[in-house]
């Protein structure tokens, strides 16, 4: 092994790939702008939807309780509902969402209810629908407080106050620091991110430097000088794990200065005039953002062996290819192979252990969720760590045997 | 000097089974000689050179090249070797410049060194309007030159052609031509291979027919006139590769 030649093949491949614009798209662009770009638009869209909701009270019809003047008075007074004239078919029009919701009152609702006895109300409703779901919630409030009212009442008139009917009450307590609570909440996300980045970054320098230059012919130019394959293969590989680790920078960079800056200027924009909800959104982005920094790190140094096999696996996977189409067709399905065991440790009640601190991509994953979340299990962590760079050693190992071997290097 | 003795090399076919690429090659080029390996396409041009520059390993045989064996001192006969072919192609995003001086710093050579033989090949070679330009907007000629220039970097003993000059126009070809010829006379050893008959006529000092991996036929192209006694070398090549094997033991 000549670290001169390794350096010499690996500042040639440096050069190259910052004149090439597709790489530069793929390390550069779409880390930095593109991804957080769009995980902007999401989080911007679903907060613009839920003021939307908010600010608009859902559109109830009230149906029978003609008997019950109270009651029906107080649901159209209430201001966080729009109450709908009487239709024929409403069931069809809550399933068309032209009606959020309908009340049913039973007959003689008032007069039950001032006589001391009980009484049913049904909602009808749209399950899963997040108006309708405003709708039944508002419903229920208005019920709620007209039920604590009765009950209060009802209590005075037996000269009791209302704590005769609670002696005990349940207050839960969070002893999660917000970091934790922010783990859980976007801990899973973040080594998702980094692990389809570390990916792609990898995918177009490993396919260009391998098969791409088998079809441009620049190979043979290549092993017709006096260096060692090992040496080419390393010189190679440490530009494939530059472009990588390269994308995961750009996009750690960009998702911190994305979450910080963003964040704030997204819970104003949404606020606007309206404090609460101010106040509420940036409450919200900041419990999301909110992670141990000391455990970012931690990820990104259990990120590392893991982008240190995907740069060696795609770079073995590409050098068996003849051309960077065929190539394409190789490593393009690798992405879901990446993709399933990460989405596996984004679900909740995944957690690590000894079995699954063996299976790799997915076992970086979990640990990384709970490294954002504060939590640092050292012995899984070595153990990852420890596993996760044996991949990556025979990976490279394979790597350097495979370019070794005639028929993969002049197959035609 | 370049000594080729038994040079064999088989190839494993799912279809085909076994292929001898080369088989029992033998030869010997002295320096300053420009010996052309002449055959049809897929009659084991490419697998032989590619045995001599190393980038293949032999099955049987053996070689030495600049008086290197190309199986134990395979890094020693590359940095002995300049190897051009159509299928050695340029980066693109580099420069010519660039690109000698790669060739040159993985060939060993000083910055300063790399610097004094890239201008005086720019000189030979008539490369400066173009030196600092990217390879990817080269015309054939530009980049036959870059080529050349990058075989030239080290200052080898020993080149080797594998069919240079395919695919390319009259005058990229001339250029190629000419430069073979520059070689033999600065002493080098030069082997040629291709499958046209005139440019053997032209440059070659002695002629090897070679088809299907071995070399059936071997000599000045005066004494194959004489043993064929036929006067054309297409014909001469045509009765080698139908006649048959003369030097396969």
């Amino acid at each position: 092994m000549n670290w001169t030649h390794i350096f010499t093949v690996y500042g040639k491949e440096l050069r190259d790939m910052l004149r090439d614009r597709r790489t530069l798209i793929s390390m550069v662009v779409i880390p930095t702008i593109a991804m957080p770009g769009l995980l902007a638009l999401v989080v911007a869209v679903s907060f613009m939807v839920e003021r939307e909701v908010a600010a608009t009270p859902p559109l109830v019809m009230i149906l029978g309780g003609d008997d019950s003047p109270a009651t029906r008075a107080g649901l159209a007074k209430n201001p966080n509902l729009t109450i709908a004239p009487p239709q024929e078919n409403w069931r069809q029009h809550i399933t068309d969402k032209k009606l959020r919701a309908v009340v049913e009152l039973p007959p003689g609702l008032d007069a039950t209810l001032a006589a001391g006895g009980t009484a049913t109300v049904n909602i009808y409703h749209y399950e899963g629908e997040v108006r309708s779901s405003r709708a039944v919630a508002e419903v229920r409030k208005f019920f709620d407080t007209k039920t604590g009212a009765i009950v209060t009442a009802r209590l005075a008139e037996r000269g009791l106050t209302p704590a005769a009917i609670k002696p005990i009450e349940l207050k839960p307590q969070n002893v999660a620091p917000p970091e934790k609570v922010g783990g859980n909440l976007i801990g899973g996300i973040i080594p998702y991110f980094f692990l389809i980045l570390a990916f792609t970054g990898a995918m177009y320098p490993a396919m260009d430097l391998t098969a791409g230059e088998k079809e441009r012919g620049t190979m043979e130019t290549l092993l017709c000088s006096p260096v060692g394959r090992v040496d080419i293969v390393l010189g190679k590989f440490l530009m494939i794990l530059t472009a990588s680790l390269g994308t995961v920078a750009c996009s750690l960079l960009s998702m911190t200065v994305t979450f910080s800056i963003g964040g704030s200027i997204l819970a104003r924009s949404i606020g606007g005039g309206d404090a609460a909800t101010a106040t509420r959104a940036a409450s919200k982005i900041a419990s999301m953002t909110t992670l141990d920094p000391v455990g970012l790190l931690a990820v990104v140094g259990m990120v590392l062996p893991m982008v240190v096999l995907f740069a060696a696996a795609l770079f073995t996977i590409s050098l068996f290819a003849k051309s960077f189409k065929e190539a394409q067709s190789y490593v393009s399905p690798l992405i879901v192979v990446i993709l399933m065991p990460a989405m596996v440790g984004l679900l909740p009640g995944v957690e690590l252990n000894w079995k699954l601190a063996l299976v790799p991509i997915l076992n970086v994953s979990l640990a990384s969720k709970e490294l954002v979340s504060g939590v640092w299990h050292w012995d899984l962590l070595g153990l990852i760590f420890a596993s996760t760079s044996l991949y990556a050693a025979i990976a490279l190992g394979l790597a350097v045997r495979m370019f070794n071997r005639e028929s993969v290097i002049f197959r035609t | 000097m370049i000594e080729a003795r038994g040079l064999t090399k088989t190839f494993r076919d799912k279809k085909r089974g076994e292929i001898r690429a080369a088989d029992s090659v033998s030869f010997r080029v002295a320096p300053g000689q420009i010996y052309g390996l002449l055959g049809a396409n897929g009659a084991g041009k490419t697998t032989t050179l590619r045995l001599l520059a190393t980038l293949l390993q032999p099955t049987s045989g053996g070689a030495t090249v600049a008086g290197f064996d190309v199986v134990r001192d395979a890094q020693q006969v590359r940095a002995h070797v300049g190897f051009l072919a159509a299928s050695t192609a340029l980066y693109g995003r580099l420069t010519a410049r660039e690109t000698l001086a790669y060739f040159g710093k993985l060939h060993g050579l000083a910055a300063a060194d790399i610097a004094t033989r890239t201008q005086r090949l720019a000189d030979e070679l008539d490369m400066h309007e173009f030196l600092d330009r990217r390879c990817e907007k080269f015309s054939t000629g530009m980049k036959q030159k870059t080529s050349i220039a990058r075989t030239l970097i080290h200052d080898p003993a020993v080149m080797i052609f594998d069919e240079p000059t395919l695919g390319l126009d009259i005058m990229a070809a001339r250029t190629i031509v000419k430069f073979v010829r520059e070689c033999s006379a600065r002493g080098k050893t030069v082997i040629y291979s291709t499958h046209i008959m005139s440019e053997v006529e032209k440059i070659c000092d002695t002629i090897g027919i070679i088809h299907d991996g071995r070399l059936l036929a071997e000599g000045t192209l005066a004494a194959l006139r004489t043993r064929y006694a036929e006067h054309d070398l297409e014909e001469i090549f045509v009765r080698a590769v139908g006649a048959p094997p003369l030097l396969a033991s």
